[in-house]
């Protein structure tokens, strides 16, 4: 076994580190993240000179990457400046594309010339693709996608869809959807699609293995978003605890707290394991079971470290003002993105089922 | 043992429960139960109508304008009014300076203030915690010098909750830099409007706003508004803390927001059923659900004075009814699944159609109530106070 990340992935690491510490301080994130576009254009623009998009598909499908480890590579670095970019929908995006050999789409992404999103979920269809009731019927979608990730900065929207009774891929041009954008709580944007007999493009009549595919490799992407916003937490509230002076003394001093930095230090090394393992499983016929069981631990994870981070700051931590906060925010809500720990959970236990095991 | 209501108390519930249904209206039900940020005109109708019965000072004894009720009917009165989603009563006059006052103030300053809390005119801050000094209070630094017949105030308060409604603060300030810091704190009423005094907002993690800084520079305030003796200021504080408080553990709260979280639990499906249909979801309902009946015995075993534990009843208490609501509010927000994502603006809530309106803005109050159990002394500070009870040091 070796655990030492490849010469190109760490290259990728730090040249990734390096381009969004300078492009998003926290006050230019926390502004981008909630006006105007809910992205920095710019700051996209920037990613893909670095070849960032590039690092999500392989070299056959038009990129150089594109494995489970490039996926967590890029992730955990977007996670520890917590990036409003729309990288998520635009992975999801090109492994579709990827998957029916659409390189035009792929080179134009991987160019940051065109962005795409991935519409899959609606209202009473979370958590399940067989509940999906927007439908495609000559050339046109009709239905309503709800909290689509990066929608409001897409050109082209990905639909998944019902069409003679198969779930489908569908391609749509934003601008002839009726695209309702939002900030997300944790900054960054999601949209509202409206289909109402909109023009479409038939990608594929079933895909709903190449759309499971691209959701574990969006849930692995967040995974390594987590570990990367975890370590920066961590580090934050481990300075603010000897820096903080309370009844004359740092309050790191104090035991009860020491001991509660402790135990989430010791789930972040837990959560950063398990990221690893799906990582290594992401090729594999393991996948989706190793990807559930990663996303299950960094849900918990996620939310220990966001809550006690919190805690122990006292009323800093509670400020719009303090970074940390916003790191608490994003680790919260990253386990509302495609299927949270409960979700995970029932996939683990469908998956192994004990109950049958010989 | 007996755990049933007296006839009387049952009668009374009825009649408080009659007055939320004639007088709460609806909008501003709907209001509080969707979780959204109240105005100050919200606030202010809503304590002038609970007054035109006398409702509103729910500890403060008749002769001063209260309705001199006892423990329980105060209980019976919060509870009711959590279940008809009423505002909470904004607690800094009414709950906190008044019973300091009746306790410690001169006649002159009941004469004068406690009208005037009753009657909206003035709205009360709380001016304890400074940005050097919060769970160690008492090494807060912001000086009263006397100068003649006035202090002059210099320093910095902050987390004053509702500090943009107000018109004055009760401040605890440094008087005395002898002995132990404690025996140097005076408790001083200010104007607001007092030269020397700028208001700064501070923004909440999830983007509300409610809590400020206060800057004091040259602050002239007359020696006639200290309460209680020069360097008393933390005997008061300590007794407002001891105060009786029956509403510590929000019972009445937290079993409303339960009530709110099963009944969205039926709206919203996964996997193509209602979601409390999902074993997962109703099993850490049911699981809060027998925390919070034991709470409420807790509670009412406290409120009829035959816990056996009452010194740190209270701290307990507070622990446990934060984490308990904590984990209510926890519920409500993954019970959206992705639709809690959206940043709860008017278009989210009113127009889109993401999320039942009531349930929008569960996100948002899942990340502020987060401050349940970092103010009124964190649960660290409870844990340090039940833990020194029980070692004797
Ligand atoms: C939303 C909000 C509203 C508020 N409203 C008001 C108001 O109206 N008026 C007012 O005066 N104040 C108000 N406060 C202030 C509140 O009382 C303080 O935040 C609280 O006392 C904690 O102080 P701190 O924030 O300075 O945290 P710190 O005291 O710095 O504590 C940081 C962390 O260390 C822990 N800690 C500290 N000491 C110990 C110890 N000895 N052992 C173990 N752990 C310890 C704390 O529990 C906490 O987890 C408000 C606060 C908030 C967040």
């Amino acid at each position: 076994m070796d655990f030492t990340p490849t010469d190109d992935r760490r290259m990728i690491a730090d040249s990734l580190r390096r381009f969004l510490s300078d492009t998003y301080p926290i006050e230019h994130r926390n502004k981008v993240a909630y006006d105007g576009a809910f992205h920095d254009p710019d700051g996209w623009a920037g990613l893909a000179e670095l070849g960032i998009m590039g690092a999500l598909v392989s070299e056959d499908d038009g990129g150089f990457g594109g494995a489970g480890f490039d996926i967590t590579t890029v992730f955990e670095e977007m996670g520890r400046k917590i990036c409003p970019e729309p990288l998520l929908a635009n992975l999801m995006a090109l492994r579709l594309y990827a998957a029916f050999g659409k390189s035009e789409r792929i080179e134009a992404i991987v160019a940051g010339s065109e962005r795409a999103a991935f519409a899959f979920d609606e209202s009473d269809s979370f958590g399940d693709l067989g509940e999906i009731s927007t439908t495609f019927e000559g050339g046109k979608l009709t239905g309503r996608k709800t909290v689509v990730y990066g929608g409001q900065a897409a050109d082209w929207i990905l639909v998944a869809a019902k069409s003679g009774g198969k779930l489908g891929l569908y391609e749509v041009k934003a601008s002839d959807a009726e695209v309702l954008a939002y900030p997300m709580i944790d900054g960054g944007g999601a949209a509202e699609i409206v289909l109402d007999g909109t023009p479409s493009e038939c990608i594929a009549e079933e895909a709903t293995d190449a759309i499971e595919a691209a959701l574990d490799a969006g849930r692995l992407a967040l995974c390594a978003e987590a570990v990367g916003a975890m370590d920066v937490l961590k580090e934050m509230t481990r300075d603010y605890l000897m820096q903080r002076q309370q009844f004359g003394r740092p309050i790191a001093l104090f035991q009860a707290l020491q001991h509660r930095l402790v135990d989430f230090s010791i789930e972040i090394e837990q959560a950063r394991s398990i990221v690893i393992h799906a990582g290594g499983k992401f090729e594999t016929e393991e996948r989706a079971l190793a990807v559930a069981k990663a996303k299950n631990l960094i849900g918990r994870a996620g939310k220990l470290v966001a809550e006690e981070a919190v805690q122990m700051h006292g009323g800093i931590g509670m400020t719009w003002e303090y970074a940390g906060s916003h790191y608490a925010k994003r680790l919260i809500m990253i386990d509302h993105q495609l299927g949270d720990t409960e979700d995970q959970l029932r996939k683990v236990m469908a998956l192994t089922d004990i109950s049958s095991a010989a | 043992m007996d755990l049933n209501f007296t006839p009387e108390e049952e009668a009374f519930r009825e009649e408080v429960r009659t007055f939320l249904k004639d007088n709460l209206s609806e909008d501003l039900a709907t209001k509080v139960r969707n979780g959204r940020e109240l105005n100050k005109q919200d606030i202010e109708s809503w304590h002038a109508l609970l007054q035109t019965r006398s409702w509103l000072a729910a500890t403060w004894p008749e002769e001063y304008g209260g309705p001199g009720w006892n423990a329980v009917q105060r209980h019976i009165f919060e509870e009711e009014c959590a279940f008809a989603n009423a505002p909470r009563i904004v607690p800094f006059g009414l709950g906190m300076l008044g019973p300091v006052l009746i306790k410690f103030g001169t006649e002159e300053q009941k004469k004068t203030i406690l009208p005037r809390i009753l009657s909206g005119e003035d709205w009360w801050c709380q001016g304890y915690s400074e940005p050097g000094a919060g769970s160690d209070l008492a090494s807060l630094k912001t000086r009263a010098v006397r100068d003649g017949d006035d202090y002059i105030i210099n320093g910095q308060k902050t987390w004053t909750t509702l500090g943009q409604f107000a018109d004055k603060i009760f401040c605890l300030v440094r008087t005395s830099t002898e002995g132990k810091p404690q025996q140097g704190i005076s408790f001083v009423l200010v104007d607001l409007k007092t030269p020397g005094i700028e208001m700064r907002p501070i923004k909440l993690i999830e983007g509300g706003y409610e809590v400020n800084e206060v800057f004091f520079t040259d602050v002239r305030v007359p020696v006639s508004n200290r309460v209680g003796e020069e360097n008393q200021g933390w005997t008061i504080a300590k007794y407002l803390l001891g105060h009786e408080r029956t509403n510590i553990a929000g019972v009445g709260a937290s079993t409303e927001a339960l009530n709110q979280l099963k009944a969205l639990g039926r709206k919203v499906k996964r996997y193509g059923k209602p979601l409390a249909a999902d074993p997962l979801f109703a099993a850490r309902v049911a699981e809060v659900e027998i925390d919070l009946e034991a709470m409420r015995m807790t509670n009412l075993r406290m409120l009829f004075g035959t816990s056996d534990a009452q010194g740190s009843v209270s701290s307990m208490l507070k622990i446990k009814g934060t984490v308990i609501r904590q984990e209510i509010n926890d519920l409500a927000r993954r019970a959206l699944g992705p639709a809690a994502s959206p940043f709860p603006s008017e278009d989210v809530i009113g127009n889109y159609g993401i999320a039942p309106p009531e349930a929008a803005a569960n996100a948002a109050n899942y990340f502020n109530n987060r401050k349940l159990s970092i103010f009124g002394g964190s649960n660290e500070i409870q844990r340090n106070i039940i833990a020194k009870e029980t070692f004797g040091a």
